[in-house]
């Protein structure tokens, strides 16, 4: 699977850290909703390492897009709520806002 | 939902609403690549401004820990001329100053750690980017405008997620510049006002001023003492020097006898 952690680039990650992942990040999504700004951090903190740390970086030549992206791992909720709500991007490949 | 996913979702969906408005998928490939090195430029200006502001309060900090060292000097001196009053005066001040260097000292790490992320992110980009122009001439080259659509799909999709990501890293190191330019504007107003000159007085540090008044005064007494002494030196009575000798001279014997003193209680 791959990974990216926005800030950090895109990592391949074998199934066992997937698996990992995928259960930290309903964590994550509980913290966003609690706006848990501790348990927010505590997990997102350990999921960058997981993947900083099983993952190997996808070569530059390499053009594939991300299963998960993980937000900057200095993210707070009030961040990721707004990225989440008004899914602004910007500076596309086409047209930089 | 999971929240990895769906920013995963957000970012491809940008990527296709992109990939949608392009007519001829090898357009997409030139434009799509004279966006990227607009976005390069970007990126490395967001890296000089962030560094910027790092200096800006790098000077900022050698200015206030300059103030610190200074007030603390005062109150050496106002104990010496026996003004506790003014002592205390100026470490208030000191304590004030402190706090602030403190506090830009935090932003300072978190600019430095701003600008490292950044300078990253921009090789990370330009390493991508020299990807792409030869990905995209291959596809050029090899490929019909028909045939040439499910590789340009990957290679846009590819680079689109990594704009966005150096997007709003840009963005991050902007929101924080702007944050730190209001306050090192509010700290450069203090520094020019002279406020910082003096925290504690309504006048131009007062506690200096207080402070010269009484060197002046001291200053010619110790100037009296230091000639005395050096008349007193030159003389073949010895009696005073030794007397006052005695004070530098005790203090080294009765630290041999405190191990003694400890045991004992």
């Amino acid at each position: 699977m791959i990974v990216r952690i926005l800030g950090e680039g895109q990592f391949k990650v074998g199934d066992e850290a997937a698996a990992k992942l995928a259960v930290l990040d309903k964590d994550l999504d509980a913290a966003v909703e609690a706006s848990d700004e501790a348990a927010f951090k505590a997990v997102l903190g350990a999921s960058a390492r997981l993947v900083r740390e099983s993952g190997t970086r996808v070569p530059d030549e390499e053009f594939v897009t991300a299963d998960f992206i993980l937000p900057f791992a200095d993210a707070t909720v009030a961040e990721v709520r707004k990225l989440l709500a008004d899914g602004k991007i910007p500076g596309d490949a086409v047209g930089l806002t | 939902m999971s929240v990895m996913k769906r920013v995963s979702l957000i970012f491809r969906a940008k990527a296709n609403r992109a990939l949608d408005r392009m007519e001829d998928p090898r357009e997409t490939l030139d434009y799509s690549y004279q966006q990227q090195v607009e976005m390069l430029t970007r990126v490395r200006r967001g890296v000089a401004d962030v560094a910027t502001s790092r200096k800006r309060v790098e000077l900022q900090m050698n200015s206030l820990q300059k103030e610190v060292t200074r007030r603390d000097n005062q109150a050496r001196d106002a104990l010496a001329k026996n003004r506790e009053d003014l002592a205390r005066a100026a470490l208030q001040s000191k304590a004030s100053l402190q706090g602030q260097l403190n506090d830009l000292q935090v932003q300072y790490s978190s600019l430095q750690e701003q600008e490292e992320k950044l300078t990253l992110a921009s090789q990370r980009l330009q390493a991508k980017v020299d990807a792409f122009r030869t990905r995209k001439e291959t596809i050029k080259a090899t490929y019909t405008a028909a045939e040439a659509q499910t590789r340009i799909n990957e290679a846009f999709s590819g680079i689109s997620e990594e704009m966005g990501d150096i997007g709003l890293a840009i963005q991050r190191a902007e929101d924080k510049t702007a944050q730190m330019q209001a306050r090192a504007g509010a700290i450069d107003e203090l520094l020019a006002s002279g406020a910082l000159e003096d925290h504690v007085g309504g006048t131009p540090d007062h506690i200096q001023a207080e402070l010269d008044q009484i060197g002046a005064g001291s200053g010619i007494e110790a100037e009296l003492a230091r000639m005395r002494g050096e008349l007193e030196a030159s003389a073949p009575r010895q009696i005073e020097s030794s007397a006052n000798g005695d004070a530098p001279g005790s203090t080294g014997a009765p630290t041999a006898e405190r191990p003694q003193a400890g045991d004992g209680s």
